[in-house]
């Protein structure tokens, strides 16, 4: 079976839009597909979509509010303070290409494998539970070397 | 199943998704424009074991293809 793996490391909205397309397109036909989400990228799956003070540790909670979740993802260019991803979502649904949210329900139907980085989990003091339940397992480098083996790998 | 509206890859996602819903024998029908749909939809369809029988056009630019498990 042929293989894609992803490393989530921007946690930029456009990024991710991009990171999303291909696992979800790969999946679609027929790829065996791996999302592993590290550093910012962690943002895109905590379970709390907004702003909060999650993790262990007063700077770890300032860090984990200021970075947000799902819903704070900020663009990569042109980010104008976070209005930029609205704008865009707005003019994905008018022209009716997936936005976003409906890329990760995409993943996470098509059942694309998706791991969570265990050492910056470890900076961010945040545990497995912080996430959305589809997360997989906590992973280092060698599992994740593993499973990419003898597939493409691309780095977001 | 109707994904002329569709852009990449929900014209993927959406057919995957369908297909995996069907049981032996079962047929799918897909309504899709030419181009990237056209040509990915049934060659991946293939790929993963599922039978193209027709593909017509049934319009400028539009296809029906019909698909069985």
């Amino acid at each position: 079976m042929k293989k894609l793996s992803i490393i989530c490391f921007s946690g930029d909205f456009d990024k991710t839009v991009a990171a999303l397309t291909m696992a979800t397109g790969a999946a679609a036909v027929n790829y065996e597909v791996n999302l592993f989400f590290t550093f910012w990228g962690l943002n895109t799956i905590k379970v709390k979509k907004g702003r909060s003070f999650i993790g262990k540790g007063s700077l770890a909670k300032i860090f984990n509010f200021l970075e947000g979740g799902f819903k704070n993802l900020p663009m990569s260019r042109l980010n104008f303070m976070g209005t930029s991803p609205k704008m865009m979502t707005h003019l994905m649904k008018k022209r009716n290409v997936a936005t976003l949210s409906e890329l990760l329900q995409a993943a996470i139907d098509l059942k694309v494998a998706m791991y969570a980085c265990e050492m910056s989990m470890n900076i961010l003091g945040i545990k497995k539970e912080e996430f959305i339940p589809e997360i997989k397992e906590v992973i280092g480098v060698p599992t994740f070397l593993e499973l990419s083996n003898n597939g493409e790998t691309l780095f977001v | 199943m109707d994904i002329t509206k569709e852009y990449c890859p929900m014209t993927f996602v959406k057919t995957k998704l369908a297909l995996e819903k069907l049981n032996k024998g079962d047929r799918l029908e897909v309504l899709l424009t030419e181009g990237e749909p056209l040509e990915n939809v049934p060659r991946s369809a293939e790929e993963q074991g599922f039978r193209v029988l027709e593909s017509v056009q049934v319009e400028a630019g539009t296809y029906r293809i019909l698909i069985e498990k």
